[in-house]
């Protein structure tokens, strides 16, 4: 990131992301965001169960807490009208999620080349101190994919 | 008893006794909220990401959202799981890593199918690829890892 370039307004990916029919369906929520980091909430719901029994959700709920949150914050420090898509991630399970709980997904960019935004992360409820997973990722800065209106 | 009462895990093996596979990946809520249906045939499970708007990512391809393709992925890993080995749990999973490949497109069904690389004592290992129109152009893959015991 040049300084003279111009970012996306933080604002305006907010809404941009809270606005995607599945971020939507989930209900997920950005509680926080800057440049480099930022963090998702995933409130419990009994349809993303995974285990009717335990009332754990899906994997695949972690997994889109997780990637929305990576994808936000790759966005965040890429040029404005960039595109970003996700390469490839990773999820290590750590320890069961509480059920009838919400679930935050944390998410901050720890380096950036021309074409590769390096994504870590992790998802937790309650305090950072309970992390459920750890997540690392990378995205794809272009021109193909997904951008975002600048203003 | 009616198998709708026995525990999960006892259900999921009765079902598996009388090769209801189907009826098992209906038992997990989540395959219902994103539309995620199996089939089997004779080559085994292959997994269904039905079209469906609300799982839609990104706009303005449109593609289906990455966590739903990682749904997709995860559900196909754990059903080869059940299909394939000795279980004396709910296999727990341990981590899973996914390679996006292509744009998934959001105006089609999405298919996957996994292979069970190792069944352990403790850890089972799978692997899973995605497609949409040609099975030999994936739009996804990924690995997987169980806890059996």
């Amino acid at each position: 990131m040049s300084s003279d370039q111009k970012l996306y307004p933080l604002d305006s990916l907010v809404v941009a992301f809270e606005a995607l029919p599945h971020v939507k369906v989930l209900g997920l929520r950005c509680i926080d965001i800057e440049r480099g980091s930022c963090l998702f909430e995933l409130p419990y719901n009994e349809q993303l169960v995974g285990n009717s029994e335990t009332g754990v959700v899906h994997g695949g709920a972690i997994t889109s807490l997780l990637d929305s949150a990576g994808g936000a914050v790759a966005f965040t420090v890429v040029a404005a009208s960039k595109s970003v898509a996700t390469l490839d991630l990773r999820i290590d399970y750590l320890t069961q999620a509480a059920p009838r709980q919400a679930i935050l997904g944390y998410a901050n960019c720890y380096r950036q080349t021309q074409s590769v935004a390096f994504v870590k992360g992790y998802a937790y409820q309650d305090s950072i101190d309970n992390q459920i997973a750890s997540f690392s990722a990378s995205f794809m800065i272009g021109s193909v994919g997904f951008t975002l209106n600048a203003d | 008893m009616p198998i709708n009462q026995l525990p999960l895990f006892e259900q999921i093996i009765e079902l598996k006794n009388s090769g209801r596979f189907v009826e098992i990946n209906q038992l997990i809520p989540y395959t219902s909220f994103v539309k995620l249906e199996l089939q089997e045939g004779d080559e085994g499970l292959l997994t269904i990401l039905r079209q469906t708007d609300s799982n839609i990512g990104n706009t303005k391809i449109p593609a289906v959202h990455g966590g739903v393709v990682g749904g997709l992925l995860e559900q196909a890993a754990v059903m080869e799981v059940i299909y394939r080995c000795d279980m004396m749990r709910f296999p727990k999973i341990i981590n899973i890593s996914v390679d996006y490949l292509r744009p998934v497109n959001a105006l089609k069904d999405t298919y996957a199918r996994a292979m069970l690389i190792k069944q352990g004592r403790s850890v089972s290992n799978v692997r899973v690829e995605a497609w949409q129109d040609d099975s030999k152009r994936l739009v996804a893959a990924a690995h997987a890892h169980f806890l059996m015991k």
